[in-house]
């Protein structure tokens, strides 16, 4: 025996130990649990949403978001950074590490999601490329007429045949544009063209992702599948699978004050909760790791008897 | 050739040698005796103890499916049967993993495991339980299907308004893919080993008792 524990056994009687026989029958039983939970459950796997889901089957959400883009009203066109300057993004008083870092990702919605691949859809189609050229050589204001009109009708519009109908009135081009970039996205086009980077392979999503989370379509059937935040999303897959139960208390901070307030406390609420959690969960983490240095944390196994069980053998009245 | 022996002899007592002085510290401090116990002082006898090995079981599990699944690429289990059912044993050995693991917490925050000179034993663990949890994470994020998406768009804002999304891109399947498969699982490894040297390094912490409290 090594000098450490020679010093530190000292008297304590030893008694046989098989380790590697105690590991062997641990990898036995937990393969055997593992065999059984997958031959018996097996695994979530519900289908990925694509833009092409989304199109057919919620065309007038999908012309919303699309014009949402181009007003600049969407969640990722107003988000502030990594991915544009428009939004002024989380902070906490002076802690505002959303902006310290910049716009590393960028991403410019109205273009990427709209004008870009409506350009490359114009290729031989003479009505969208005269509407693309209408809509770029309008004023600003212009603009924001006929997108402040195309947007208040939207909610009453009607599909016929894949297409949205709305009622007359003067919105420009932006009728024909909407029109095409739904073709687009039913075919399918629109999922490709939002991964496409110049590149031939590629593998990041950022683009058709932040697109779909900006419409209404996606996070409906989040909702339904008991994913999103308020319904303790993180805790739970599709199904009844467990999710990631092992943030419970990170996911249980998002339902409670100040974390769900607006007025909040101390400058934490609704709106920099993401911050304030993360923040919380990183001291808590650290607390955690430096448990043995913080009195009264670390005397709380003294005074709690759980180690009168865990080692009843030492603690048990000596016969004779 | 006696010549020749006390050369030999010279050469392997230079206390200069790093090698010489790295085997002697090991055997020091973790001879094959710690490593590889067989005998533990007579209060090892909880079920608690049994937590931390099944916990290591289950990793072996989770490395094992996941090699599988890696080995056949990220479309695999999506359109096969076989490739499913790796996928499962792959999803319940991590579900297994992180019962033991916080049963193991658990246990050895009321045994306060962290006594007489264990306190870089138990923050090493606590930095497993985080790692494992980014591990777990970039898994979720890696799947490719809908519970995958939903967990990338919700997450990013997390992620961002810590900024860590400016470089850690919830959104950009192949950095998780990459992470989840290579560096993070490497790195879990390499801190579970370190956890398990240092353990057979001190051997297992005695009951307590009013001397020292529960002071590291």
């Amino acid at each position: 025996m090594g000098a450490i524990q020679e010093e530190y056994y000292r008297g304590v009687r030893m008694v046989p130990y098989d380790l590697v026989k105690e590991l062997f029958i641990g990898l036995a039983g937990v393969g055997v649990l593992t065999l059984l939970a997958a031959l018996i459950l097996s695994s979530p796997d519900v289908a990925p949403v694509t833009i092409a889901n989304w199109a057919q089957s919620d065309p007038v959400d999908f012309v919303t978001t699309a014009t949402g883009e181009l007003a600049g009203s969407t969640t990722s066109a107003g988000y502030g950074d990594p991915y544009n300057t428009a939004g002024e993004g989380q902070s906490w008083g002076p802690i505002a590490p959303q902006r310290w870092f910049g716009t590393r990702i960028p991403v410019d919605s109205a273009n990427a999601f709209v004008i870009q691949p409506l350009q490359r859809a114009s290729v031989g189609n003479s009505e969208v490329a005269s509407a693309l050229d209408a809509w770029q050589k309008a004023t600003a204001d212009q603009q924001t007429k006929w997108l402040d009109a195309y947007t208040k009708v939207l909610p009453d519009a009607k599909v016929t045949d894949g297409k949205v109908v709305v009622a007359d009135g003067d919105y420009g081009p932006l009728p024909v544009m909407m029109s095409n970039l739904l073709g687009v996205a039913q075919a399918g086009g629109l999922d490709g063209l939002l991964v496409i980077s110049g590149r031939f392979y590629q593998t990041d999503y950022t683009q058709p992702l932040l697109f779909i989370g900006d419409g209404g379509y996606f996070p409906g059937l989040a909702d339904q599948a008991h994913l999103t935040g308020s319904q303790w999303g993180m805790m739970n897959e599709t199904g009844s699978y467990p999710g990631q139960t092992w943030l419970w208390l990170y996911t249980t901070w998002y339902q409670v004050w100040p974390f769900t307030s607006e007025s909040g406390f101390l400058g934490l609420n609704a709106s920099n909760a993401d911050l304030g959690i993360i923040i919380l969960m990183t001291v808590l983490t650290a607390a955690l790791a430096l448990v043995p240095f913080i009195p009264g944390l670390r005397d709380i196994p003294r005074w709690v008897p759980v180690h009168r069980v865990i080692w009843r053998r030492y603690y048990a009245p000596r016969k004779g | 050739m006696a010549a020749r022996s006390s050369v030999e002899m010279e050469a392997s007592t230079d206390s200069k040698s790093w090698t010489l002085r790295l085997r002697q510290a090991i055997d020091r401090h973790l001879p094959m005796d710690h490593l590889l116990p067989d005998r533990q002082p007579y209060y090892v006898g909880s079920w608690v103890y049994v937590f931390g090995v099944v916990t290591i079981a289950a990793l072996v599990w989770v490395v094992v499916s996941g090699v599988a699944l890696s080995f056949m690429g990220p479309q695999w289990w999506h359109d096969s049967r076989l490739g499913r059912f790796v996928n499962s044993l792959h999803f319940w050995s991590v579900q297994l993993f992180f019962v033991f693991m916080v049963l193991h917490l658990w246990g050895q925050y009321f045994m306060a495991g962290w006594r007489h000179g264990r306190a870089a034993t138990w923050m090493i663990g606590v930095v497993i339980f985080a790692v494992s949890i980014l591990t777990a994470f970039t898994g979720y994020l890696s799947q490719q299907n809908f519970d995958a998406q939903f967990i990338g768009v919700n997450a990013k804002d997390a992620m961002n308004s810590a900024g860590i999304g400016a470089f850690f891109n919830v959104l950009n399947f192949g950095q998780m893919y990459g992470l989840h498969i290579m560096l993070l699982p490497i790195g879990v490894t390499i801190l579970v080993v370190l956890h398990i040297v240092m353990v057979r390094t001190r051997g297992v912490v005695k009951p307590i008792d009013d001397e020292g409290g529960a002071r590291p």
